[in-house]
């Protein structure tokens, strides 16, 4: 009874290890750059911008200035500084779809965990609830809500975040319901079952700690889902931020035929910038599915000369490790996987 | 069979669900919703009766919530949704002009990513490591774009400068233009044309979810003893690779059920962009009108159809597998 509890020390390499699984994949990295850069501009943008939002360049001039060296990514038809509200404009798109995710996630926690872990009528009132929410358009029920509330309010990014949210969780929910109901009947849930522990410590220190690689793809998931919600909510003009954002730029190049002036430099930054963000988050989605489950992962050129059969996983860890030793950061663990994975 | 029967009963329990909400929408509002529509009418000033109505629609008449509810439910069964208060014609009306429209191009968009993605899928899967896994990365970026700006770009890139499609329209009305709508081969060719652009947009949209799942679950399948043995008997590697991905497609199928509203929301979207008569532009009108009995209509109209495509990919899914029948 002495070695109860008493857990085996990590040792340095095994910590190397777990870390450099995450550093090494280019995915997570690229993705994680990317995510930074925007992060950093939501937080200082504002700071770091050049002009304010609202500033003009001139009140007498009705043409958009291309980029030059004075106004780096040029000017708007009403002499607005580009760059400047493309730093402004980062952060309520940002913020709202940070907040989206996070409440979206608790939610489908709230719901898919505890359905998948209670189960009998529970579950099956809590997956019907689950089920019509995701039957729900949430876009159009976005407009029909939001439409008529007061411009302060549409202006306030924790509120419309929430309001996202609610729209929002029930994907992640039955995805956290089918991997609960999966976790529920391993031993180690059993015994700590057994142990007499207490259904909510069972679930907040068993369970959830598995849950983690689906919570982070639910998040990311949802995140990206805000961002695509809240531009489009704003290009068609439904929200109406006070200071710029991303969305209200696209809307008022649109509003005002830059397409036809071919004024590429007045919607493209915020067009790219959200199809950048959407990128970015979705490489770390895609890097840490592959972390989780190391069977879908494609390795192009570390596996020279294998072909995938059907019926057959080719396992090469003796002959890939021993035939290139010099390279500690391809195919050395990946047909090791392969194998433990079988 | 009764496990088809117990899924009408979830579906007619969320319809009612989506027929609840939609009435309770308007009176749980901040402030009144009347007040919201009368302060943003553009139209000339309204006359009694029609104040009457809206006043019967938004629950500001002064009769009790429930009888207002059976009310409303009655006119429902009867088809009736109303009036659009910017068109003044009655939302059924509306929506039946527009749906074909959006019907035609979520139909077709859909499947065709579908089939095209389940069958890369399939290949992607088999081949694992092949030529075919460059495409996971490009398929995975146009998944990450909202439609709204990939539709943007499409229609900046493809439409504005190359000049290869239309700017938007469902077919040419230009003024010198021959196409006349009816059942005739150059008003097809016409529709055909001007939804190549929003088609496209929601195929790359879509389409990298199907060839990942697909290729995903056929890996794992692929490992399963019964493709082995059907390897190892001799059948050819086609019939092989279709055992191993007729039981790969079935969580696909799930996923089509589970993903329809984020496809036809994105389609939606789709629409606005390229200004293309369906239901996305006529949301978006009624939006910027105000036009309640309009926006609510479209949005009831969307929850029957994503509802009973659910329906559909249920079906499916029970003929695909038996299991399905069987626990029922």
């Amino acid at each position: 009874m002495t070695t109860v509890g008493v857990t085996a020390p990590i040792s340095p390499e095994q910590v190397q290890k777990r870390k450099s699984r995450i550093t090494r994949s280019p995915k997570i990295v690229t993705g994680a750059v990317i995510v930074a850069i925007f992060a950093f501009i939501a937080i200082f943008g504002p700071m770091l911008a050049p002009h304010d939002a609202n500033w003009q360049a001139s009140t007498s001039s009705a043409f958009a200035q291309p980029p030059s060296s004075k106004f780096w990514l040029g000017t708007d038809r009403q002499q607005h500084d580009i760059l400047s509200q493309m730093l402004v404009g980062g952060r309520s798109t940002m913020i709202i779809s940070f907040v989206a995710g996070i409440l979206a996630t608790c939610l489908s926690i709230l719901f898919g965990v505890t359905a998948g872990y209670i189960g009998g009528l529970v579950d099956d009132v809590l997956s019907i609830v689950a089920n019509i929410f995701l039957a729900l358009p949430g876009l159009l029920i976005l407009m029909v809500v939001i439409k008529p509330l007061p411009a302060g309010d549409t202006d306030n990014p924790i509120l419309i975040g929430a309001v996202i949210a609610l729209t929002a969780w029930a994907y992640g929910a039955r995805v956290l319901r089918a991997q609960t109901l999966a976790l529920r009947d391993q031993d180690y849930v059993e015994s700590a079952r057994v142990i007499g522990e207490r259904k909510p410590r069972i679930i907040a220190f068993e369970i959830l700690p598995n849950l983690l690689p689906i919570l982070a793809s639910s998040f990311i998931f949802t995140v990206i889902y805000g961002i695509s919600i809240y531009v489009v909510l704003s290009i068609l003009g439904i929200v109406n931020p006070a200071t710029a954002s991303w969305g209200t730029m696209i809307q008022q190049a649109q509003g005002a035929s830059a397409m036809i002036s071919n004024d590429w430099w007045w919607y493209a930054p915020p067009a790219l910038a959200v199809a950048l963000l959407g990128i970015g988050l979705a490489l770390l989605n895609f890097g840490i599915d592959e972390i989780v489950n190391p069977r879908v992962r494609s390795r192009r050129g570390s596996r020279r000369g294998v072909r995938f059969q059907l019926g057959l996983t080719p396992v090469l860890r003796t002959a890939e490790a021993a035939a290139s030793p010099g390279f500690p950061h391809t195919g050395v663990t990946t047909p090791a996987l392969e194998g433990e994975d079988r | 069979m009764s496990a088809i029967l117990r899924r009408l009963a979830f579906y007619l329990l969320a319809a009612w669900s989506a027929v609840t909400l939609n009435f309770f929408l308007p009176r749980m509002l901040p402030g009144s919703a009347l007040q919201a529509i009368l302060s943003t009418m553009r139209s000339a000033p309204i006359t009694k009766e029609e104040l009457a109505a809206l006043e019967a629609e938004y629950g500001a008449s002064n009769k009790g919530l429930l009888s207002q509810y059976v009310t409303y439910i009655n006119h429902l069964l009867h088809g009736d949704l109303g009036t659009s208060t910017s068109k003044s014609v009655p939302v059924s009306t509306v929506i039946g002009t527009v749906l074909p429209w959006t019907i035609g191009l979520v139909g077709v968009a859909t499947l065709l990513a579908f089939f095209l993605g389940t069958f890369i899928g399939i290949i992607a899967g088999w081949r694992r490591g092949g030529l075919l896994d460059t495409v996971l990365p490009v398929a995975t970026f146009f998944q990450a774009i909202p439609y709204y700006i990939l539709a943007f770009l499409l229609l900046m890139t493809m439409g504005y400068l190359w000049k290869w499609f239309p700017l938007g329209g469902g077919y040419d009305i230009t003024r010198n233009s021959t196409v006349e709508p009816g059942w005739n081969g150059g008003f097809f060719g016409s529709v055909a044309y001007h939804g190549v652009l929003p088609a496209a947009t929601i195929v790359l949209a879509s389409i990298a979810g199907w060839i990942l799942g697909m290729r995903n679950v056929m890996i794992t399948t692929m490992d399963e003893d019964y493709v082995l043995v059907a390897a190892a008997k001799g059948l050819p590697r086609w019939r092989v690779v279709w055992v191993a991905a007729r039981n790969a497609i079935l969580p696909s199928i799930s996923s089509l059920a589970l993903s329809i509203s984020l496809i036809v929301t994105g389609s939606i979207v789709t629409e606005i962009v390229f200004s293309y008569p369906g239901l996305g532009s006529a949301i978006n009108n009624a939006v910027l009108d105000a036009d309640y009995p309009l926006m609510q209509g479209i949005l009831l109209c969307v929850i029957f159809a994503v509802l009973v495509v659910n329906f559909l990919a249920d079906i499916v899914y029970v003929i695909l597998d038996p299991r399905a029948r069987r626990e029922a």
